[in-house]
């Protein structure tokens, strides 16, 4: 293989090995707010349990999270150095950034989070799960303001230094508040915050099924299952605001997204099906003119098709369209999972419905593959192009880098990346397994004192 | 020196300056702590330890992706080229820092023996990795590496290891571990804190070793890094505090003043990156045998406006970290106990 597949292939892999983190810090940041401050309001211990417990996962998913994310930042210059010359002025720029608001912040206070529960007051403790919530926000922020200055750049002007041609920044707030900044920013929260929920109601349905700390499950899954009801309502009106975004900013992506060949009025929107590239047509069922209405808000629209753009111009039609639609359909598949929990639950019927727990069980997975899926489809959806209608990808490569040390670093990565995903999952089960600690029923150490008016 | 104008680019030279030692200084304690973890005997000590640097580990690791992040905004060409140019040096690194993370993280969550003692071996080999690689990396960027037309790098990885820059990896070590040893000593007590006081002597003759066959070898072999001391001799002093840093350290644990030990070790280090950075000012990196094309503070920045616009950055967010930081070390005084929320 050469050095341009292996060195996608490389950054593909440890880019979604590493999405399986931060969105359940992110979203596990904002339960753990919730829990606490419901203990701090309610005083039962039933939360304080909680908060504890998810802790500990949060701790787990957290130092994987910064491990693989150490990697994302070097790739760009051991991989990617080409790339890094011509945007460093303004990608650097939004990744020290990173560095400086979220990362410290974050690991900052999880220090307290940690290992500060009978150390600090309850009310720093409860600061401090903010402050790492916010942190970990924070990041989320500044990467996808990065990667959507790659998708739709803004605020820059082209030069010659060195005899090179590269990006520099002509308005700091609009590279910050490009065009695709906002809404891909709203939409990769929504679905770091159903990550972390669904994890939540995945692991109380468990313990409900199982007969196990019921007290505990039936209060998680309260939580889990409001958090994760909202997260997903909120992930369709975002959903829906990133494509009308997508319509506007990268036509051909989304004639791609939907393997739309020709520039029509009254452009149909694909359920289920996928994308005959050889005859340039979808197999599959369409409702017409949806898509036109998706995108312009009017049936008779006309949509922009992928045959306006030379072939060499074109995203991968088949992978994009496939990406797309499998992650807008567990994007409808969890709002229905999660109403159907919710309504069952408000009507206290829930714990006897056995199949519906067992779905619950399972709802775990939806958002992890929903999240990977989307990126997939806004990257793939992306190319030719590393930085859109700038720089195509082949020319982002490193200069001097072989692809024999390319495929040797692939081979290593891959085999570390297994041995840790085997380790997370037996350690994650583990902690599953063992369960809330009853001991934290009664607060110990600075916990114990009552607040101080 | 009356070449002192600050202008973007000096400042920026400063503050990432300022990132990487910082990293050396908080992460190199945690690291120094890695690379003694296996001369610790028993679990109850190796714990302790581990606890000791529990807290604090994963916001020091953070100054180096900072530091890191400036490079890459401040200064791009010199991130693009040493990291390409370093590659396989680099996903090392990134290897030795993976493991030595999530050794820390998963090691005591089993009470297996194998399962220990292989996050233990992990653990240690990850620290004294990172630390030689780092050492290595920056003693290959004093010495001079090849640099061509375009600004790229022209050598091979078996390049990277001459004996300098290699005796530069193994003082870093050096450094790491007496760094190391005296932090523990100052977070433990009873009979684990006297082995460290004791290892923390070692470690302290190690790097004085280390340091002056590095200082003899840099004034025979490396004339351009000692070129701006030998015409601004009043430099010295700074080599001259971080020698009275290192025997002040020796004073402090006789006088039973662990945390002082602590910071003179701090000084020692702060000085180290001081003489580095006057050193090679204004070089980022050193361009051997074409010094034409060394990577300097201005050929390789970014423009003015965003060097502007990131000062503006890091001058909101370093004070509140530095705040903040130092907050959560207050938190944690005192020596370690270990509880269920431990390691």
């Amino acid at each position: 293989m050469d050095v341009l597949t292996l060195s996608r292939i490389q950054f593909g892999a440890t880019i979604a090995f590493h999405y399986i983190y931060p969105p359940l810090s992110i979203g596990l940041g904002v339960l753990l707010v919730v829990m606490e401050g419901l203990w701090l309001k309610t005083k039962n211990p039933v939360y304080h349990q909680m908060a504890r417990f998810w802790t500990k996962v949060f701790a787990l998913t957290f130092a994987i999270g910064v491990a693989t994310g150490i990697v994302m930042e070097f790739e760009f210059g051991t991989n990617w150095a080409t790339y890094s010359r011509y945007v460093g002025d303004v990608f650097g720029s939004a990744l020290a950034a990173e560095g400086i608001f979220a990362f410290f912040l974050e690991s900052g206070f999880l220090a307290v989070l940690l290992f500060g529960w009978d150390k600090v007051s309850r009310k720093l403790h409860f600061f401090s799960t903010c402050m790492v919530c916010l942190g970990a926000h924070f990041s989320a922020i500044w990467i996808v303001v990065a990667n959507s200055w790659m998708q739709t750049p803004a605020g820059y002007k082209l030069v010659i230094r060195n005899g090179m041609e590269r990006a520099e920044i002509t308005n700091f707030w609009e590279l910050v508040f490009n065009p695709s900044s906002m809404d891909r920013l709203f939409h990769t929260l929504c679905g770091a915050w159903q990550a972390g929920a669904f994890l939540v109601v995945s692991v109380s349905a468990w313990y409900l099924l199982k007969k196990r700390h019921l007290d505990f499950a039936r209060a998680a899954l309260r939580v889990g299952l409001t958090v994760a009801l909202a997260a997903s309502l909120l992930q369709l009106v975002s959903g829906d605001i990133s494509a009308r975004g997508v319509a506007k900013n990268q036509p051909e992506k989304l004639a791609a997204f939907e393997g739309l060949y020709n520039t029509t009025s009254n452009a149909p929107l694909t359920l289920v099906g996928w994308v005959d590239e050889k005859n340039e047509k979808i197999v599959g069922i369409q409702a017409p003119g949806m898509l036109s209405f998706l995108a312009h808000d009017d049936a008779h629209a006309t949509v922009i098709g992928l045959n306006n753009y030379a072939p060499e111009d074109r995203p991968p039609v088949q992978a994009s369209f496939l990406f797309f639609h499998g992650m807008v359909g567990i994007g409808f598949a969890m709002i229905a999972i999660a109403a159907l929990g919710f309504l069952y639950f408000r009507h206290g019927s829930l714990y006897e419905r056995r199949w519906l727990l067992w779905i619950l069980v399972f709802s775990v997975l939806g958002p992890q593959i929903a999240n990977q899926l989307g990126w997939f489809a806004a990257e793939v959806g992306r190319q030719p192009w590393i930085v859109y209608h700038l720089m195509r990808t082949p020319d982002g490569l490193s200069a001097v880098v072989k692809a024999n040390a390319v495929l040797a670093s692939l081979i290593l990565f891959t085999f570390i990346y297994f041995l840790l995903f085997a380790v997370f999952i037996y350690l994650l089960n583990d902690k599953i397994q063992h369960g809330p600690d009853d001991a934290d029923l009664i607060p110990s150490g600075k916990l114990a004192l009552p607040t101080k008016k | 020196m009356n070449c002192c104008h600050f202008d973007l680019n000096t400042i920026w030279f400063i503050l990432v300056g300022v990132l990487f030692t910082g990293y050396a200084m908080l992460d190199g304690f945690d690291l120094g702590i890695g690379a003694l973890h296996l001369f610790t005997k028993d679990d109850a000590e190796r714990r302790t330890l581990l606890n000791a640097i529990g807290p604090v580990w994963d916001g020091n690791e953070v100054w180096l992706v900072t530091g890191g992040g400036a490079m890459f905004a401040a200064f791009p060409n010199v991130y693009a080229t040493v990291f390409s140019g370093f590659y396989l040096a680099m996903i090392l690194l990134l290897v030795a820092l993976i493991f030595r993370a999530v050794a820390i993280e998963f090691r005591s969550k089993q009470p297996m023996r194998w399962w220990r003692q292989m996050w233990d071996i992990g653990f240690s080999a990850g620290s004294l990795l990172s630390s030689l690689l780092i050492g290595v990396a920056l003693g290959n960027i004093a010495w001079g590496v090849p640099i061509d037309d375009r600004g790229e790098f022209a050598g091979t990885f078996l390049g990277l290891l001459k004996p300098y820059p290699v005796l530069v990896g193994v003082t870093t070590v050096a450094l790491f571990m007496m760094h190391g040893a005296i932090y523990g000593a100052m977070k433990t007590e009873g009979a684990l804190h006297d082995k460290l006081r004791v290892w923390a002597m070692r470690s302290i003759i190690f790097f004085v070793i280390c340091a002056v066959t590095l200082t003899m070898a840099t004034l025979l072999y490396v004339p351009h890094l000692s070129a701006r001391v030998r015409e601004n001799p009043w430099l010295f002093s700074i080599a001259l505090l971080n020698m009275l840093s290192i025997a002040n350290i020796p004073r402090e644990f006789h006088h039973g003043r662990d945390w002082r030990a602590f910071l003179s070790s701090c000084a020692a280090i702060i000085t180290l990156m001081a003489l580095f950075a006057v050193d090679i000012f204004p070089n980022l990196v050193y361009s051997l045998p074409k010094p034409g094309n060394s990577l300097t503070i201005y050929n390789a920045s970014s423009s003015p406006k965003t060097l502007g616009i990131m000062l503006v950055i890091a001058g909101i967010g370093v004070p509140v970290v530095i705040a903040y930081t130092v907050c959560i070390y207050w938190i944690f005084r005192g020596k370690v106990k270990l509880d269920r929320m431990s390691y």
